[in-house]
């Protein structure tokens, strides 16, 4: 499902390039990116969205190169298949929460398909909540909010970015739990992007790919 | 959904932040727009009262005032000349038509002019009830005289002396009311017209004395006067050496009212300006405000946009999202600056009509009113432009792992 080879990139203004390990997750599975801050997980994981491209090194997604996509393409390609979880869930204060999920169809120039946001929202246990602003939610209803948005379009991977941050213990375990339950429901590939000894800890069964500090010039 | 209908949420999630733009800009709109009906319908109003009257002719004095007079009603005459100084104007083969007008009385503040039946024709005057005149002391009631005052044909009035209301009545001469004109959006609507001679003869009762000598009376009946001519030329080389002519003779002045118009024009303009200035100094500050708007949503909303670049959509989407939403603020500021625009029109007309006599329309004219929009317009686009950019080159990074 996904596949990098080589994987490298290089920021603008630097000399030497981030190098990744190569990763083969297959659909349907999980992968834990760890590493410390700066280490390089938010660019594994924008290369993946199709957001930046790889200087060097290539990377397949759902058997699409995503190398060989236009600016364009990429877009279209990844509003159809990435779903993302943004650390502090990146809900819209501005938008109530059914628009919050909406908003998704907008990303892709689609009409709106109210009865998937409803279904997707009561899915994840949320459905009374369609017309409060996330400001109105709890942290956990807005986990699951957010969530509901990640698997709106059936995604075929899930990039969650984060995603234990400032959360404490109980609730740390509570949403790797809900993350895994449900991408593995929807039948999507899940990539958990974290510096979380917990995570870890709670989740020592799954594959995972460690960065190293980069200390990159 | 559409960018028009996402741009209607985000707009209206800061509700009075919108409000203050939509106020702003729609003053703006108003003022500018109020600016541009008022002067076209002046402007027309003054050309239509001028329409087929190459020169006035009257008593010696300021010529914009024997315009203002003759022409359009809203000033007293300079004074009076004697017909006979007028007859070889009458005569002069350059002259295609001559008309006398004699002024001075007034029915409850609406003017009573003796004249010819060419006046009538020259405006293109229709009978509503009745006739035109056929004898001295009848009269043809202007439109709006019929309306304000409430008399029929047959009824009888007495004019007053002057030409404003409060004058003395002129009891020894009553009129008595033959027609009353259609309407016409012109200077007749406000006018009593009746035959030159029922001026002469109310003017006639009121010198005359029980004592005065058939000589005297004799005098008096000849001593015949109007205060002022309208000419239209047969020729256009008229308008080089009739104007000199009657200059040069010792009681009478010529006015070329197109000339005196545009003087008058040329003088309004200045305030029209400054008003206009006040509409553009209020759309800059509108468009300030709108500008500031945006760049304040724009960076409140940086999460926002980032993630909808996450979720694909395109830089061009984000750009138009801006835009969109400086267009709705145009869009609403422009329909409620067009029903402000038309209700400030229509008073503007009533009020000139009422207060100056001046025949103003008072309807929103489209064919005036088209660069509203196109400055609205412009103004959503210049403020929306700087966030509209800035949102297009939004780094999606931001969103993920944000510092």
């Amino acid at each position: 499902m996904i596949d990098t080879q080589g994987l490298a990139f290089r920021f603008a203004g630097h000399s030497t390039s981030l190098r990744f390990d190569d990763v083969h997750v297959p659909a349907g599975g999980a992968l834990l990116l760890r590493g410390p801050s700066g280490s390089g997980k938010s660019t594994w994981l924008s290369l993946v969205a199709g957001l930046q491209v790889a200087s060097d090194g290539r990377v397949s997604v759902a058997g699409t190169d995503l190398g060989t996509l236009s600016g364009a393409q990429r877009d279209q390609w990844r509003s159809a298949h990435v779903g993302v979880l943004p650390q502090r869930w990146g809900l819209s204060d501005s938008l109530s929460v059914f628009d919050n999920l909406a908003l998704v169809y907008f990303a892709a120039g689609l009409s709106v398909d109210r009865r998937a946001i409803e279904r997707g929202l009561e899915a994840l246990g949320v459905g009374g909540l369609s017309k409060r602003r996330p400001a109105q939610l709890s942290g956990g209803q807005a986990q699951r909010v957010a969530l509901a948005r990640a698997l709106l379009r059936r995604p075929t991977v899930v990039l969650a970015d984060e995603p234990t941050a400032s959360l404490d213990d109980a609730a740390c375990a509570g949403v790797l739990s809900l993350l895994r339950e449900h991408t593995q429901a929807h039948g999507a590939t899940l990539v958990v992007a974290t510096h979380d000894a917990r995570a870890v800890q709670a989740w020592p069964d799954a594959p995972s790919l460690n960065l190293p500090a980069w200390g990159g010039a | 959904m559409s960018v028009a209908r996402w741009a209607w949420t985000y707009l209206w999630s800061r509700p009075l932040t919108a409000v203050l733009n939509l106020v702003l800009l729609t003053l703006g709109l108003t003022v500018f727009g109020v600016v541009l009906q008022a002067q076209a319908q002046v402007e027309r109003a003054l050309q239509r009262d001028l329409a087929g009257v190459d020169l006035v002719v009257g008593a010696k004095g300021s010529p914009m005032q024997l315009i203002m007079a003759g022409v359009f009603h809203v000033d007293v005459p300079p004074g009076n000349v004697l017909l006979d100084d007028l007859r070889w104007l009458q005569e002069h083969p350059q002259v295609e038509r001559f008309i006398p007008l004699s002024v001075g009385d007034n029915l409850a503040g609406f003017r009573i002019v003796g004249t010819t039946h060419d006046y009538l024709t020259h405006h293109g005057a229709r009978a509503a009830a009745g006739q035109w005149w056929g004898a001295p002391m009848q009269a043809v009631l202007g439109a709006d005289v019929a309306q304000a005052t409430g008399l029929l044909v047959g009824q009888t009035f007495l004019g007053a002396h002057g030409l404003g209301m409060g004058g003395p009545a002129h009891d020894e001469a009553a009129y008595t009311v033959v027609g009353v004109l259609a309407p016409c959006a012109c200077v007749l609507d406000r006018l009593v017209l009746t035959a030159t001679e029922s001026v002469w003869q109310v003017h006639d009762e009121m010198h005359a004395t029980p004592d005065m000598s058939a000589e005297d009376w004799a005098a008096l009946q000849a001593d015949r006067e109007v205060s002022m001519a309208l000419i239209r030329y047969n020729t256009p080389l008229a308008a080089i050496s009739l104007p000199r002519q009657v200059n040069a003779t010792a009681t009478l002045q010529a006015a070329a009212p197109a000339m005196e118009v545009t003087r008058l024009l040329s003088m309004l303009a200045v305030g029209t300006q400054a008003v206009q200035g006040l509409g553009v100094v209020m759309l800059l500050v509108a468009a300030l405000s709108v500008w500031v708007a945006l760049w304040q949503a724009l960076r409140e909303r940086r999460t926002d946009i980032a993630l909808m670049r996450l979720l694909g959509a395109s830089p061009t989407r984000l750009a138009a999202l801006l835009l969109a939403e400086a267009l709705w603020l145009a869009l609403l500021s422009l329909l409620l600056s067009l029903v402000l625009t038309g209700g400030l029109t229509a008073l503007i007309g009533w009020s000139l009509a009422h207060d100056v006599s001046l025949a103003v329309g008072g309807a929103l004219s489209w064919a005036v009113w088209w660069p509203v929009p196109l400055v609205a317009l412009g103004v959503a686009l210049l403020a929306a432009a700087l966030p509209a950019i800035s949102a297009y080159r939004q780094d999606v990074q931001t969103l993920l792992s944000p510092r």
